[in-house]
This record gives C-alpha cells, sequence and structure tokens, in this order.
C-alpha cells in the first residue's frame, strides 16, 4: 500500500540518501534506524508529503501521494518532532481541535477515554501551558488512542520524553493499530517491543548505500 | 468549510485567552493616534487636517506589530505542520487563520478610530466616512499581511523586514483610506475613494492567501 521507489532525500544541499525504495502492506511495521541526521525525520515528512523527495516518488494504494492531495491527509496520521500542543488550550480542547482538524467528529466521551488511556485524563481542564514535557508528548499522542480512520502512521520518535508506563500504552495502541491492518512507520531510538504481523527495520547509514533487512 | 469554522473559532479561542495581545495592538494605536495632537500642538483646524492620516497611520503601524505573530507561534509548536498534512486544503488554513486575525486586530481597530477622530473633533459624518474606510482597510492589512508573515516564517528579525516588506504595499491603502476621509471634511463624496478601497479588498483577498499559501509551502519543506 505504502511504497518508496528510487527515493533520495536532500537537506540543506547535503545528499542525506538516495535510491531507497520500500514496500509496506497492511500490517506492516517500518523502523526506520539510523545515527543523528542520517535523515529519519527528513524520511518521514517526505512520507507525510511535507518536504519534496530530491528525486523518486513515494506511492500511497499505487497513486503518488502529490496527486492524491487531500484524501491521503484522511488516510495518513503524522506525528512530527514537535507536539503540536497549544499553551493557551486545555487538553481537551488541544485534542478535540487535532482531532476535528483531521476531518473527525467525535464525541467528548470518546475524547476522554483517549486521554484516559494515555494517563491524563484527570489533566483534561489544565490549559496545556502548565504540562511537563512528556505530558505534553501524551496529549499529542492520545489521538492515537481515539477512533481513527488513518490506516497510516508516520510517528517520529513517539517515545521521546515518555516514562515506560507510556511507553507500554503507546506500544500497545501501535500493535492493536497493526492487528488491524493498519501500516506503521516509526523512528525510534529506544527499542520498544511492538507486536507485528510483519516488521521491516531500515537502517539509513551516513554513506549512501541503504541497507534493507527484512 | 466546516474546517474554516474549527480554525477560525480556535485561533479567535486562543486570541480571547491572551487579551494581551490584543490589548497591546489596541493601546500601541490609541497611544501613537493621540500622540501627534502633542507633537503637533493645539491649533484645531490644524488637527482636524491631519487626522484621517494620523489615525490611518497608527493603523498601519498596529497591524503591522500584530501581524509576525500570525502564523509564527503555530509554525514553532508544529500545529503550522499538523495542519499541512490535515484532509483541509491549506486555502481554508490560510483563509480561516486571516478571518481570525482580522476578527481579533483589524475590527477592533476600525472601531477605535471613530472615538479617535471624536477626540480630534471630526464632524459626525466624517466619523462614519473613517469607519467605513477602515472596515473596508483592515482585511487587506490582514490579507496582504498573512502573505508577509508567511514570507518572513522563520527568518531572524522577521519583525523588522516585515514592515519593509510590507509597508509600500500598504501606501494605495493608505492613500485612499485617509483620502476618503479628508475628501468628507472638504465637503467631497468620498464614494470614489470607498469604492477603490473596496476594488483593492477584492485583489488582495485573490493574491494575499493564494501567495501566503505558496509561502508557508516553502517554510514547512
Amino acid at each position: 500500500m505504502l511504497e518508496t521507489t528510487a527515493l533520495a532525500c536532500e537537506r540543506g544541499g547535503l545528499r542525506l540518501f538516495s535510491d531507497l525504495g520500500f514496500a509496506l502492506d497492511g500490517g506492516g511495521l517500518l523502523r526506520v534506524r539510523g545515527a543523528n541526521g542520517s535523515g529519519k525525520t527528513t524520511l518521514l515528512r517526505t512520507l507525510a508529503g511535507l518536504t519534496r523527495p530530491a528525486a523518486g516518488t513515494v506511492r500511497w494504494r499505487g497513486s503518488a501521494i502529490g496527486e492524491l492531495g487531500e484524501t491521503y491527509g484522511s488516510e495518513m496520521l503524522f506525528l512530527g518532532h514537535s507536539p503540536a500542543v497549544k499553551d493557551e488550550l486545555t487538553v481537551l480542547e488541544n485534542l478535540e481541535f487535532s482531532s476535528r482538524i483531521s476531518g473527525l467528529e467525535i464525541p467528548q466521551s470518546k475524547i476522554k477515554n483517549a486521554l484516559e488511556q494515555l494517563g491524563i485524563a484527570r489533566l483534561s481542564n489544565l490549559p496545556a501551558g502548565h504540562l511537563s514535557q512528556g505530558q505534553r508528548r501524551r496529549t499529542a499522542l492520545a489521538r492515537l488512542a481515539l477512533p481513527n480512520p488513518a490506516t497510516l502512521w508516520l510517528l517520529d520518535e513517539p517515545f521521546a520524553a515518555l516514562d515506560d508506563e507510556a511507553i507500554e500504552r503507546v506500544s500497545a495502541l501501535c500493535a492493536a493499530h497493526l492487528a488491524a491492518g493498519g501500516l506503521l512507520v516509526l523512528t525510534s531510538h529506544q527499542d520498544v517491543a511492538i507486536a507485528a504481523p510483519a516488521a521491516q527495520t531500515l537502517e539509513l547509514p551516513a554513506a549512501a548505500s541503504i541497507e534493507l533487512r527484512g | 468549510m466546516r474546517g474554516f469554522a474549527i480554525i477560525a473559532r480556535r485561533d479567535l479561542r486562543i486570541a480571547l485567552r491572551r487579551k494581551g495581545d490584543v490589548l497591546n495592538v489596541l493601546v500601541f494605536f490609541v497611544l501613537v493616534a493621540s500622540l501627534f495632537a502633542l507633537g503637533v500642538g493645539p491649533e484645531p483646524n490644524q488637527l482636524r487636517a491631519i487626522v484621517p492620516g494620523v489615525v490611518w497611520v497608527g493603523a498601519l503601524l498596529a497591524a503591522l506589530l500584530s501581524l509576525p505573530r500570525l502564523f509564527a507561534a503555530d509554525f514553532a509548536d508544529g500545529t503550522l505542520e499538523q495542519m499541512l498534512v490535515s484532509p483541509q486544503p491549506l486555502a481554508v488554513v490560510v483563509l480561516a487563520k486571516i478571518a481570525a486575525h482580522w476578527l481579533s486586530t483589524g475590527l477592533p481597530l476600525a472601531l477605535a478610530a471613530p472615538l479617535i477622530g471624536l477626540q480630534y473633533g471630526l464632524p459626525s459624518e466624517a466619523l462614519l466616512v473613517l469607519l467605513a474606510s477602515l472596515l473596508l482597510g483592515t482585511p487587506v492589512l490582514s490579507l496582504l499581511g498573512a502573505a508577509g508573515a508567511a514570507l518572513t516564517l522563520g527568518a531572524r528579525g522577521a519583525g523588522a523586514l516585515l514592515g519593509l516588506l510590507l509597508l509600500p504595499l500598504f501606501v494605495p491603502v493608505l492613500v485612499f483610506g485617509a483620502g476618503a476621509v479628508t475628501a468628507s471634511l472638504t465637503g467631497i463624496n468620498p464614494s470614489a475613494h470607498l469604492s477603490l478601497l473596496g476594488a483593492f479588498l477584492a485583489v488582495s483577498s485573490l493574491i494575499g492567501p493564494w501567495a501566503a499559501c505558496a509561502a508557508l509551502r516553502v517554510a514547512l519543506d
């Protein structure tokens, strides 16, 4: 369903990787690994359609994502480095907004349930400005616990700043998503176990050659 | 259309919770407009002649003060990125943010302007023209300002850069906005000036959001 052919990305005139090709199907997990600056985030942003690749294409269900436009947006969930949590809004309002903007109309009980799953239900009426780094992260990740039509999850360092308990909850949500036939691309420095029907690891080296291990 | 309402409502809610920012712009406007009276001296006729320009320049500078924040906060915390990958068309996102910006800065400025006009002793007919000219002109500031704010996103010293970029573009609005009030003061029908302001509004509502969208895509690449 998600495939790349001869993908090459550059950042600030520097070639990060080239000739990258992989295919990911329903239930597939792709872990992207590599040293700092090897292009993990750039790869994820390219898959999300935020960054244009220097060469090659990203295809979703057979068509290039550039042509899919907004329909791709409703099938894909991207969580980047910045948690996109607004200080002025409460935790509940933040989650409400991020679900609405992705085109979902979700009753408040389900939103509260999602916050509960991430262990931040008691903070729901607190302005996000008072949250710790980890709690902010949890607020952003609570989107994963909402009833979600997005088939493809692109998560950039989802476990950063989380404690063991939260890591466990998030990896359980990821496993459930994969078991239901979803796709997951993930960058992480931590080795978090996620049960997946099909798992691949993509190693982004500092050099230009790319290794793909099944 | 739903996306527009969601984003505009969120931006207005944030503006309401950061009342300081909105008040800053208004107080700045009133102060700038009032300082001229102190600088020029107490001669009423002389003052009345310069009010249209004074109020309009004050409104331009106050709008300029608020514009760097239009996209910067959403850019810094990743919200803009989320809006770009969301199923909402970027043009809707930009238009909603522009609408919220105008409601939280342009509209208060337009409503405060007649009070300043009153302070300078403008006749009631000129006050109405002043209000009309600002109601037509301040949306232009938000629309073109959005393009400027998107272009300077992430740049160091974005505020100063924004002034250099936008003030020349604001000149026609200033000329015809202040011109409408001056015309009404001298007994000329101001409708020609106001029509031209309306034309600027129509043109900038096409150009501004389009340029802002293009600039945002580049900024987030």
